[in-house]
């Protein structure tokens, strides 16, 4: 069946792609690394206003630079990509021919539309709502429309992958079982699905508030299920870089999964929990019982969050196992000593696991505990928090898989090698400064979504310590290195489509080249070894940390609350 | 071999293509039973269960 003109043949995995699916993979992902930019430059306006010393913007355009930031980061930018990312683990892991192109393309059609709908509603300064668009502050009815025709895109992109699995399982283009790093798109697109839906019973009724065919949002209601919506797409990123990891460590250095069975059970825990996470939205809004919070936030996450210290697990074990199987076996750390640390793939890779892990995840489970979250609520503590998931985590892992996809995908070589090199690593840096420094003012009780921690034309004026305003400067130097290490991905990325040097074309009637290694990422196969000491420290590391940080919160809860 | 003596088996199981399929592999590798249970739970446990505690709040006399 296999037609010269429809498929060609990776030289690197040997898998047979899908051309029409690639043009789909390109389009979305190039669209999405636009919106970083722009959704990018918004967040250094952003930082550089809150550091006290700069206060860049006026309040108003302070406001609407927060929304565009929020809405072009963390919707547009990581759901574009997202989208390449599932066509990618069906269509070309699974040797397959993509679902129904052509509804493809209306799906990015519509996405892309209603991406630029919302940006031109924010950009005109009536809708200055942020990202989550509480009622009863209204937004202009196009911000909503926006919204809405963004996720009918990319649902219409989930419908493609699931019809994707359905192909490829008739035509049987796979042995087996799919292999893993398909099963976490799978993971990532059925959240997908809840969210969108979530998503569409609370804005449909917003929109037709703001045009004035509805006369009344509960907020409450609005809240509840906004973050059905809201908290489960971050989950949608998690479950995706994940997978992202897991097909890196694959391409890079050969690792196959420690065991199949374990990480696709992570992945079912995810599917199963994680969204009902949600709830930690909600912790301090009455009218909600503690019952329908602790469970949700504790019991049911505490399972989910099994699953991701499963995969911080497997995944740099897995690595752990095929350096070792390599020769690399000095000592405790030689397989990590030895790691390819210049390819900045592997790199971004290897950082967004550990930063996810360490400041993403230990922030998370402190601030998703209903007592502790009490001390940080609403403070730059959450962004503090979220800028190690979502940028540290998934945005790195995105930018570092990109580094594969410009020569699988788009077949140019990189250009400016030095600058990608380096690239993870300013990017990483910046990023952890702005976390940690947030994190660090939120402490302190600096309030998020704040114009002027200086308070000078309140009347109710406010001292704030003056290690926050430190914070707040070290926010804004941290911001400037994140933003050039966005600014490096870009030029990078932008100029090797462009510029970089075409690879030579594999023809599909061709034998198929013998695969390297990096064929692991297509296949089902654990590593079946348990002997990654290395992992082990690492991990008792992480414990330690997590247990430490823990207590000392729960500790500073009884002092500003004491119990005598 | 035994791939094309019982086309209906997934061929994973290619070499023992006897032996039953373990139940969590069927399961996971159904993605429309996943899809399923992936949006019952929370559709249940968050939006059903929340939304039923907001709209039981008494109103204010
Ligand atoms: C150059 C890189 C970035 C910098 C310097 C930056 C900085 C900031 C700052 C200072 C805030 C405002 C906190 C507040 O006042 O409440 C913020 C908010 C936010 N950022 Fe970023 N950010 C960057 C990249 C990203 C990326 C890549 C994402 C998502 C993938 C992201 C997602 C968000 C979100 C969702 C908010 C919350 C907006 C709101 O409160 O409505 N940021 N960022
Ligand atoms: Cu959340």
């Amino acid at each position: 069946m296999a037609n010269a003109a429809v498929f060609r043949t990776c030289p690197a995995t040997g898998l047979k792609i899908h051309r029409p699916a690639e043009a789909l993979i390109k389009a979305n992902a190039v669209t999405a690394v636009v919106f970083l930019a722009v959704g990018g430059f918004f967040g250094l306006l952003v930082a550089l206003t809150r550091w006290p010393a700069v206060h860049l913007l006026p309040a108003d355009w302070f406001y609407l630079a927060l929304t565009a930031h929020g809405l072009d980061v963390l919707l547009v930018w990581i759901i574009f990509f997202e989208i390449a990312i599932l066509y990618f683990a069906s269509a070309i892991l699974l040797n397959s021919r993509l679902a129904a192109p052509k509804l493809a393309w209306v799906g990015f059609a519509l996405m892309l539309a209603g991406a630029v709908i919302t940006n031109v509603a924010v950009l005109q300064g009536g809708s200055s709502v942020m990202f989550t668009s509480y009622v009863p502050m209204k937004a202009a009815p196009h911000f909503y429309l926006g919204v809405i025709l963004f996720a009918v895109g990319a649902l219409i992109g989930c419908g493609i992958f699931f019809g994707t699995l359905v192909i490829a399982r008739q035509e049987r283009t796979y042995k087996g079982s799919i292999p893993l790093v398909t099963f976490g798109a799978l993971t990532a697109a059925i959240i997908a699905v809840f969210t969108i839906a979530s998503g569409a019973i609370i804005l449909i009724p917003t929109l037709l508030w703001s045009i004035g065919l509805v006369s009344y949002i509960d907020p409450l209601m609005y809240k509840t299920v906004w973050w059905a919506m809201g908290h489960s797409s971050q989950q949608i990123n998690v479950s995706a870089h994940v997978a992202v990891w897991y097909a890196i460590a694959a391409i890079v250095v050969g690792a196959k999964p420690l065991s199949e069975k374990v990480s696709r059970m992570a992945f079912l825990m995810y599917i199963l929990f994680l969204q009902l996470a949600s709830a930690h939205h909600l912790l301090v809004e009455p009218g909600i019982s503690s019952e329908w919070k602790i469970f949700n936030t504790s019991y049911a996450m505490y399972l989910a969050v099994l699953g991701s210290m499963i995969h911080g697990m497997t995944v740099p074990g897995s690595i752990e196992a095929a350096q070792r199987k390599k020769g690399y076996t000095n000592g405790l750390f030689g397989w990590l000593a030895k790691a390819p640390w210049s390819n900045p793939a592997f790199a971004g890779m290897f950082m967004s696991l550990v930063l996810f892990g360490f400041l993403g995840g230990i922030s998370g489970v402190v601030l998703g505990t209903e007592q502790i979250n009490l001390i940080m609520h609403n403070t730059l503590y959450v962004p503090g928090h979220f800028h190690a998931t979502v940028v540290a985590g998934t945005t790195l892992a995105f930018m570092a898989v990109t580094y594969l996809l410009v020569p699988l995908i788009f077949q140019r070589e990189l250009v400016l090698k030095k600058v990608a090199q380096w690239q993870p690593y300013v990017f990483a840096v910046g990023v952890s400064g702005i976390s940690l420094f947030m994190m660090g003012a939120g402490t302190l009780g600096v309030a998020r979504r704040h114009w002027d921690i200086g308070f000078a034309d309140s009347l109710l004026s406010f001292d704030y310590p003056a290690t926050a305003f430190l914070m707040m400067g070290l926010n804004g130097l941290a911001a400037i290195l994140a933003a050039l290490g966005g600014l490096m991905y870009i030029v990078v990325v932008v100029g090797s489509i462009l510029f970089g040097k075409r690879i030579g074309e594999q023809p599909a009637e061709r034998p198929a080249p013998v695969p390297t290694e990096a064929a692991a990422v297509g296949a089902y196969g654990s590593a079946e070894t348990l002997s990654i000491p290395g992992t082990v420290v690492l991990v008792g590391v992480f414990f330690t940390a997590f247990v430490l940080y823990y207590f000392v919160n729960w500790k500073y809860l009884s002092e500003v609350w004491p119990l005598q | 071999m035994s791939d094309t003596e019982n086309p209906g088996v997934e061929s994973s199981q290619a070499d023992d293509g006897n032996e039953p399929i373990p139940f969590w592999q069927n399961v996971l590798d159904n993605p429309f039973l996943l899809l399923f249970l992936g949006v019952t739970i929370p559709t249940v446990l968050y939006v059903i269960w929340g939304v039923m505690e907001i709209v039981t709040i008494p109103l204010a006399k």
